[in-house]
């Protein structure tokens, strides 16, 4: 964490806390966590560890119970509803396990939701939205709809519409957990091409030790404490 | 417009219930079209009745006849300029379900009386002229292809002649005009004496009288001056405003605002609850996709506007295509009531009853949206 790079995003003391039932249940305890611009970064830890509490409050998605949330310069704790809905529309992209694809929207159409909510142009938002296919490799499929893909490429066109309004950082939550070994390890490749060339941070939740390997870093999200940190570094 | 795309994908999510909730709410609102459009129909009857006019009839019923010798003793009072009469001859033609509104009226009295009944001078000298001559309606007689000259008989299901027939000859010899509301051009005049002379009974009696005020402000001081005159006599008489006696005639055949009121409120009821819930079954089902578009950056109120404007699409669609089918077989109502097109007011008020429905219906699961957890639906908790 001695980067010179700037803090893309910037946890301090966060606690997390959620009520099931009459219960009280600590997820996050005390953690402090900063994010330089750039990085890829995957969070690891099993099931109930709280990396994906933790990929919530970075992706502004959740608020934390105590503790500061700082992303791309902007508390995001402290925004309104509405203030952190239009802040996740222009800073994060967003990529699910199982995709989270409109099923009745095609290809294009899904990838051009996050543009809804800009003032482009009909026109504008077209040419974005092919470069977007292009990058993910699924110019050829734009009509289709998310029915008649595979699941690797129903997972491509969910990067491509985490791409499409070029945010700051790309939040994965288990992105290739749907997907067989081979197609996993092309959409992680896909992630760390966008990380490499495009300069996007990428935020990746993973229990598969091969996807994190894909990473400039790991961290160890266990009990709801960063307990481990295990610097990747790679060329 | 952008979000078209997303709102039809909204909607087409479950073709089949879509298509079957916009049927039922197309037949909710051919019924609204037919019904409203017939309720406008005697509505407007009752808006055509003359403020300066009073109908003067039976205080029994109004199918009591009253003397014929009222009328000088009405022409006396302070207050009334003219005075007519004329009685319900209850007919039909050829085929009892071929109804003809036909009046007995002395033609020299009725005719000034009302001026939006427009007869060619000639046409009212020769009806005066001829004994069994007849003018009617330009309406009543593009129905059964009348013309004049024809002679044409009519059966009376009340009236009997002296000789026992209830069967009338009559010399058509006018056709009238009523250009403000050819709803008026349906009725059958005759003379009055030919009637008088050639029933079996009731003679020297009239069906009502008609009284043209001198100040529509005093017809109700008028009114109550005819009913004076007459009171304690054997044929006392209730004298009321022409709107209200339509009103009160139109109510002895049924009262339409009552019936379309109640029709159209249990139609309604049953559609709010069926289109209610097929816009909470949708919104539930979507919750994961709702949550989607919260998580892509669609702030609450934007996700609440989407799921309105899905309810709106669908009741105003069907609003629509109800409401046009309502006006393309409105017209054939036209032997029942008249002439008949579904008035514009109604295509309106349509429209304002589909967008209430939309907003009733798509409001609660709209509102539902608002507190949609990004997280927990994500997690289809």
């Amino acid at each position: 964490m001695s980067s010179v790079v700037p803090a893309i995003a910037s946890l301090k003391n966060i606690v997390k806390r959620y009520t099931r039932g009459k219960q009280d249940i600590e997820v996050l305890h005390s953690l402090n966590l900063e994010i330089p611009d750039g990085e890829f970064l995957a969070l690891m830890g099993p099931s109930g560890s709280g990396k994906t509490t933790l990929l919530n409050l970075i992706g502004g998605l959740d608020r934390p119970t105590e503790g500061e949330v700082t992303v791309a310069g902007q508390r995001i704790d402290r925004l309104s509803g509405g203030a952190l809905a239009k802040w996740r529309a222009r800073h994060v992209g967003f990529v699910f396990q199982f995709y989270n694809l409109m099923p009745m929207l095609t290809a294009e159409r899904n990838i051009e939701l996050p543009l809804l909510l800009t003032s482009l142009s009909r026109a504008e938002r077209r040419k974005n939205v092919h470069a977007a296919l292009e990058i993910v490799g699924l110019a050829d499929r734009a009509t289709h709809k998310p029915s008649e893909l595979s699941g690797g490429q129903q997972q491509r066109v969910a990067i491509a519409r985490a791409l499409v309004a070029d945010p700051t950082l790309l939040v994965c939550d288990e992105p290739t957990g749907d997907l067989d070994r081979a197609t996993a390890d092309e959409i992680l490749g896909l992630l760390r091409t966008l990380n490499r060339e495009q300069h996007k941070t990428v935020i990746v939740v993973t229990h598969d030790q091969k996807a994190a390997d894909f990473a400039t870093r790991q961290l160890q999200v266990d009990k709801g404490s960063l307990t481990d940190v295990a610097a990747a570094s790679r060329p | 417009m952008k979000f078209l795309p997303l709102l039809w994908a909204g909607l087409w999510r479950k073709r089949t219930r879509t298509i079957f909730t916009l049927l039922s709410i197309v037949v909710a609102f051919v019924l609204f079209g037919m019904l409203q459009g017939v309720n406008a129909v005697f509505s407007n009857a009752l808006n055509a009745a003359a403020v300066d006019r009073l109908n003067v009839v039976s205080r029994i019923s109004f199918t009591e006849s009253l003397p014929f010798s009222y009328l000088e003793q009405i022409e006396s009072l302070p207050g009334v300029a003219a005075v007519a009469y004329q009685s319900w001859f209850g007919t039909y033609y050829q085929d009892p379900k071929n109804f003809v509104f036909s009046f007995p009226v002395d033609p020299v009295r009725f005719f000034p009386l009302y001026p939006e009944l427009q007869l060619p001078k000639d046409e009212l000298a020769a009806l005066v002229r001829t004994r069994t001559g007849a003018v009617v309606g330009r309406e009543l007689a593009k129905k059964y292809g009348w013309k004049i000259g024809d002679r044409v008989p009519l059966h009376s299901v009340i009236w009997t002649q002296a000789n026992g027939s209830s069967d009338w000859q009559f010399d058509i010899v006018g056709i009238y005009d009523a250009p403000n509301d050819p709803n008026q051009a349906i009725s059958f005049f005759f003379n009055h004496s030919y009637f008088d002379e050639a029933r079996s009974f009731s003679k020297g009696t009239v069906g009502w009288y008609v009284v043209k005020v001198k100040d529509p402000a005093q017809a109700m001081q008028v009114a109550a001056a005819i009913d004076r005159r007459f009171a304690n006599s054997p044929d006392e008489t209730k004298s009321q405003s022409e709107k209200e006696f339509t009103q009160a005639f139109i109510k002895q055949q049924a009262d339409i605002s009552f019936i379309v009121s109640s029709i159209l409120g249990a139609v309604f009821f049953t559609l709010l609850f069926l289109t209610g819930n097929t816009m909470m079954q949708s919104v539930r089902e979507r919750v994961p996709e709702l949550a989607v578009l919260k998580t892509l950056g669609f702030t609450d109120l934007a996700v609440v506007v989407l799921v309105l404007c899905e309810a709106l699409v669908l009741c105003l669609a069907g609003a629509l295509i109800g409401l046009a089918i309502a006006a393309g077989i409105f017209p054939a109502l036209k032997r029942v009531i008249g002439e008949a097109s579904l008035p514009w007011s109604i295509l309106g008020l349509g429209s304002a009853v589909a967008v209430l429905l939309a907003l009733v219906t798509g409001l609660p699961p709209a509102w539902r949206t608002t507190r949609l957890n990004i997280v927990d639906a994500l997690a289809d908790r």
